[in-house]
């Protein structure tokens, strides 16, 4: 049985840690990052089958990548929550000789990282090529990968949506962070692929899923789900609904907190809307 | 100057088809991708032979090379196969975050490169790929001279961790290096030893600046002909040690002067041991429709070129 008030109680120390990062370096994206917390407590505390005893290659594991790179914060968190490596290491977000890198690289050797990311747009394929990796070696565990809504204007997703409908890779579960937010503005004013995603993906193949990406039930029976379409022939595509800055209210309802870091008095109001868990901060 | 022997007269993109064939029996980890030229990569055997470990990504090129490091990760060897073009300055950006910086294992293996591609012109003929790859960090660049050297540093990269660039070509060339070579990764061959210029080759210009050196010896003047199919990293030590001895150098590659061998070379000689040297190399231009041997003439890049660059460098000294 998933133990939700668990999962709640670890989103809500990411989120602490995410706005903590942040402000620690005065740089960095709140924003995704905040959105997705409650998918990654999930995934990496209940759905995936994963090894904090790091192995590049995933072998015999579900292996997950992060292509919308900017949301750091909340991968870099939940990898040190699971054990990847110390928690204290969070403190060096940003920082000079850190291995915690503005966006996720594999240069320093911070286990959990497979690829760099953050040139968006690029990591769905990469996923496909370990998704392949995993058929050709007869591995039945699953590559996961968390994209962002305004990064699928970029060309190459829909080069590797493509690819992995035609090459029946059955084995991937990708997540959209349907937030509706990106740099410029709403999805919509910026580059308005807008609502008919689904459509768009049905189109070219893959299984369509929708959660909600601030319900741990929605978010565990979705991927339970979504693992029971594998090995159907079909990609798995999951449209995640989701607020940028949830669930600080001041940070939510626009695309202001994308890429800025809170003051000391934004950091204390947003801690006080975020209880102190029994997981601690760093 | 010493005499080579041609084995026969093959094209370099072919050495690269046998070498990966025969990896495709000796290394059940290496992977071929293929982004719709299958034909023209000379990959159609390795397809055959093994189609489980074949995969083609139709005309995708960014894709593919995401594809790549994405199989590399899970312990693949993969080689991507495309037209120079296609292979560098398409994808360039997926290269230098998914592939070099990521410190993939992935071989990207690039036909057509130059003006040699001949007709299709200067859309698909690329001559800034050296430069391109050889200023990414980790990427090894190699730039093989004849058949048998592509076929044998195909099978050597296999045999490297780390990304790496192979660059061959389409036209048929004379093939005079051993069948049963060893390819070693940045180290340097010395053709001919000589005393009174050093060539440094690369590519389809090696067997240019052979038939260079036989008509100086004709003039009485003593090449030292040296091949540096590995154009990153360099054989500085090689380099050197030659200039040391002739004291002027030339340098020659179906590439742009900016960012090319002779640029390397240059860039070394400059800091370790300042020395004459004339590039024979494409100046600052592209390409465009003919053949192959009128596109080598009118760029500059033929045997007649060769000699005249030795003969300005001879001046100099």
């Amino acid at each position: 049985m998933t133990d939700f008030a668990k999962l709640g109680e670890l989103s809500t120390q990411i989120r602490r840690d995410i706005l903590r990062m942040v402000h620690g370096c005065k740089s960095g994206h709140p924003g995704g990052s905040l959105g997705c917390a409650d998918f990654f407590a999930a995934m990496f505390f209940e759905v995936m089958n994963h090894r904090a005893e790091f192995n590049m290659n995933g072998n015999n594991e579900d292996v997950f990548y992060l292509s919308n790179g900017h949301i750091s914060p909340v991968y870099y968190s939940a990898l040190a929550r699971s054990g990847y490596f110390p928690i204290p290491e969070l403190a060096t977000f940003r920082q000079i000789n850190s291995r915690l890198q503005g966006h996720p690289a594999t240069a320093e050797h911070l286990p959990g990282i497979r690829i760099a990311t953050g040139s968006l747009g690029q990591g769905i394929s990469v996923a496909l090529g370990t998704a392949l990796a995993k058929k050709m070696d007869g591995d039945k565990n699953l590559v996961y990968a968390l994209m962002g809504d305004g990064e699928i204007q970029e060309g190459q997703n829909w080069e590797a949506f493509m690819f992995a409908s035609h090459h029946k890779v059955d084995n991937i579960i990708v997540t959209i962070d349907f937030n509706g937010q990106q740099i410029d503005g709403s999805t919509l004013e910026v580059m308005g692929i807008g609502t008919d995603i689904e459509a768009k993906l049905k189109a070219f193949g893959w299984e369509v899923l929708q959660m909600n990406g601030h319900d741990f039930s929605s978010i565990v029976n979705t991927m339970q789900h979504a693992k029971s379409l594998t090995g159907k022939g079909k990609p798995i595509f999951i449209m995640m609904k989701t607020e940028m800055g949830y669930p600080v209210d001041f940070m939510m309802g626009s695309h202001k907190w994308h890429g800025v870091a809170p003051n000391d008095e934004e950091l204390n109001k947003a801690l006080a809307q975020l209880p102190v868990t029994s997981f601690g901060d760093y | 100057m010493k005499k080579f022997d041609i084995q026969n007269v093959k094209d370099t993109r072919s050495g690269f088809g046998a070498g990966l064939s025969e990896l495709g029996k000796t290394h059940p980890n290496v992977v071929a991708l293929c982004a719709d030229l299958t034909g023209s990569l000379k990959m159609d055997a390795f397809q055959k032979e093994h189609p489980d470990r074949f995969i083609q990504v139709g005309i995708a090129e960014a894709n593919m090379i995401g594809l790549a490091a994405g199989l590399a990760i899970g312990d693949k060897i993969p080689f991507t196969g495309t037209f120079a073009n296609f292979s560098t300055g398409r994808v360039y950006d997926q290269i230098r975050q998914s592939v070099a910086y990521s410190n993939k294992n992935v071989k990207i293996c690039a036909s057509h490169a130059g003006v040699t591609l001949g007709e299709d012109g200067a859309t698909h003929q690329i001559l800034e790929d050296i430069g391109l790859m050889k200023m990414l960090p980790n990427m090894v660049v190699i730039n093989p001279c004849d058949f048998n050297q592509t076929k044998a540093a195909t099978i050597a990269i296999a045999n490297y961790n780390g990304p790496v660039y192979l660059r061959f070509g389409r036209p048929a060339v004379p093939n005079f290096t051993p069948a049963d070579q060893t390819f070693e990764i940045g180290k340097a061959i010395t053709l001919n030893e000589g005393t009174d210029v050093t060539i440094f080759a690369t590519g389809h210009l090696v067997w240019k600046a052979i038939e260079a050196g036989y008509a100086l010896a004709e003039q009485g003047i003593s090449v030292e002909l040296i091949n540096i199919h590995t154009i990153k990293p360099l054989d500085n030590n090689a380099v050197i040690t030659s200039a040391r001895k002739t004291r002027a150098v030339v340098t020659a590659e179906e590439h742009q002067m900016n960012g090319g061998l002779g640029d390397s070379i240059c860039q070394l000689l400059a800091k370790e041991l300042p020395t004459p040297v004339e590039m024979v190399a494409v100046n600052d231009s592209f390409g465009e429709s003919g053949t192959p041997d009128q596109l080598m003439k009118k760029y500059g890049l033929d045997t007649e070129h060769i000699i005249a660059a030795v003969q300005r460098v001879l001046k100099r000294k």
